[in-house]
């Protein structure tokens, strides 16, 4: 074959497979709304289930997912936002951070099943909080707090170091520094960084399982087992108890994901406007 | 003094992390290496019965190794090729608006619930292999395609950033020399992007290995070894999700004693993957 048409073969093949990922994703995203935006209804969003789900709708799963990754979120934005303050402003490279840094990475790569173990034998059984919020926010945090310390490290290194040098001329002690002149300019990434953890604990089904329950209660309490959204699909689908309310659980969980992702790529967006303005 | 005190609260979060990963490494280990040194730490590796409930109980786990290389390296066959066809895409081919869309997109694929991942491998995919290749359906190619298309986001983005990394000088000298962009991408980018790339595949394969609730969804769950694509199997983790919700005693030291196996795995990938990027947190993109 000639060049020309070894590189006509080769980029045919390549559009063809991006073309082929957004139609899987297209395919895997419109079979779940067909099937399952027919049995949404106002009455899903806010019914108790009954018959293990079978009947109603799946109220107390919306609460669950939302207490959840809120729980999560409360414990894990402070530490990861202190933890990629302390790598990026307060520390130069060292065995120290390098160490911090192998956390940080190894943690990301911990399958969920090995968070829903820890979890399960530290927070539920040897601190005894039993399957409750407490425990699955907590084994949560753990798992997404690697997500928050990253995107907020990054966004952190985007801001311009004259900044921090007009701060520091101006008088500015060091933390002064950081909460006025940093982290305002580095928020959008931060909080994007926020939002795909709050997507990821939405998403998650093993780590929650063996943590949080699976109870179908409302929660009364932090120290309340509570079921997922992710759960609720899961047990409907795997133990048959219904297909039809399985693809309705399925898209609420699709357009949250939807949602979360819209919000946090606009975000980045604008991140990424504001630097080139610059 | 309210300096010092905040530099050193931020000192504690820094720790937070690994203090998580020495928990979380500590209490998988001493509620699973006690089974293992009771059992055999061959045995129990090469054991190829587990049933954990019987008198006496048997505790081999090969049948999990088994399907669990299975089906890593099936997702991979997948995933790779079209992962970095994809990335290659996004950098090079894409036109613009294109692009545009491809990256919320691809943001949008990792984004998915692997629930829905296997519910989709469950209830479309399955049917469809057991109607033309034969076999139950909820098989290990199930499982691999399904497995293929959930790891690609991880692939992608990696191999972007390492492709996107390469020199633009590096790039210019090809062309001088007359190279197509074909040439450019396969003689130049890509050898040169090659660590980055290789980093990418093994974060891949550690996703592959440590997906659970998919999996159980889609594998068909037999404890039988298999000897084909085509047959149901079990892995390391959906033995671990299914039985953790009735195991207890011996049986449930016996899924921890899973959970270090697959632990012992995953850090080994996450070591080789660090040192092919020495920083793949902090990408060119902060730069």
């Amino acid at each position: 074959m000639t060049t020309a048409r070894t590189q006509r073969f080769a980029f045919g093949c390549i559009w063809l497979a991006a073309v082929f990922t957004l139609a899987v994703l297209a395919l895997v995203v419109g079979l779940i709304m067909v099937r399952g935006l027919p049995s949404l209804s106002i009455g899903f969003l806010t019914g108790t289930p009954e018959n293990l789900g079978r009947d109603g709708g799946i109220f107390p799963t919306i609460v669950g997912t939302i207490v959840l990754g809120l729980v999560s979120l409360l414990i894990a934005t402070p530490l990861g936002i202190g933890s990629a303050i302390y790598l990026t402003e307060y520390t130069h490279e060292s065995l120290l951070t390098r160490a911090i840094r192998f956390g940080t990475e190894s943690l990301a790569g911990v399958p969920s099943i090995i968070f829903g173990l820890f979890g399960f034998i530290f927070f539920v059984t040897y601190l005894q909080m039993g399957w409750s919020i407490l425990a699955g926010g907590l084994t949560l945090a753990l798992m997404v707090l690697p997500t928050i310390i990253r995107t907020t490290e990054e966004a952190i290194r985007t801001v311009p170091q004259s900044y921090r040098n007009v701060s520091y001329s101006l008088g500015a002690t060091r933390w002064q520094m950081v909460t006025t002149a940093v982290l305002p300019s580095a928020l959008p990434g931060i909080i994007t960084g926020i939002i795909l953890a709050f997507g990821r604990a939405v998403s998650e089904t093993a780590a929650v399982i063996f943590t949080a329950g699976t109870a179908l209660n409302l929660p009364k309490s932090v120290f309340s087992p509570v079921r997922t959204m992710a759960v609720h699909f899961y047990i409907l689908a795997v133990e048959g108890i219904s297909l039809e309310k399985a693809y309705a659980t399925g898209a609420v969980l699709i357009v949250t994901v939807l949602i979360i992702n819209v919000i946090a790529s606009s975000l980045i967006t604008r991140l990424v406007r504001k630097q080139v303005r610059r | 003094m309210k300096e010092r005190s905040i530099s050193f609260i931020l000192l504690i979060t820094a720790f937070g992390a690994l203090v998580a990963l020495g928990l979380i490494t500590y209490f998988i280990f001493q509620a699973g290496v006690p089974l293992i040194a009771k059992v055999g730490l061959w045995q129990f590796l090469a054991g190829s019965t587990w049933n954990p409930t019987a008198k006496p109980p048997a505790f081999g786990i090969l049948p999990m190794i088994v399907g669990s290389l299975w089906l890593t390296f099936g997702s991979l066959v997948i995933g790779v090729p079209l992962g970095l066809a994809v990335a290659i895409f996004m950098v090079e081919l894409a036109p613009a608006w294109l692009a545009v869309v491809m990256r919320p997109a691809i943001q949008l694929l990792a984004g998915i619930p692997s629930v829905i991942y296997g519910f989709i491998g469950l209830t479309l995919l399955a049917p469809v292999i057991r109607a033309t290749l034969g076999g139950p359906g909820l098989s290990v190619l199930t499982g691999a395609i399904i497995l293929g298309f959930m790891i690609l986001p991880t692939i992608i983005a990696i191999s972007e950033d390492a492709i996107r990394a390469v020199p633009i000088a590096v790039r210019e000298g090809a062309v001088a020399l007359g190279s197509s962009h074909w040439q450019v991408i396969t003689g130049v980018l890509l050898p040169t992007a090659r660590s980055g790339i290789i980093a990418g595949i093994i974060l891949g394969m550690g996703r592959a290995l440590g997906e659970t609730m998919a999996v159980i969804m889609m594998i068909g769950n037999s404890l039988a070894i298999p000897v084909s694509p085509l047959q149901p199997a079990t892995t390391l983790t959906s033995n671990i999700g299914l039985e953790m919700a009735y195991a207890s005693g011996q049986h449930r030291e016996a899924l921890f004693a899973t959970g270090v196996v697959l632990f012992v795995f995953i850090m080994i990938l996450n070591a080789l993957a660090t040192t092919f990027v020495r920083r793949p947190g902090t990408s060119r993109r902060s730069a």
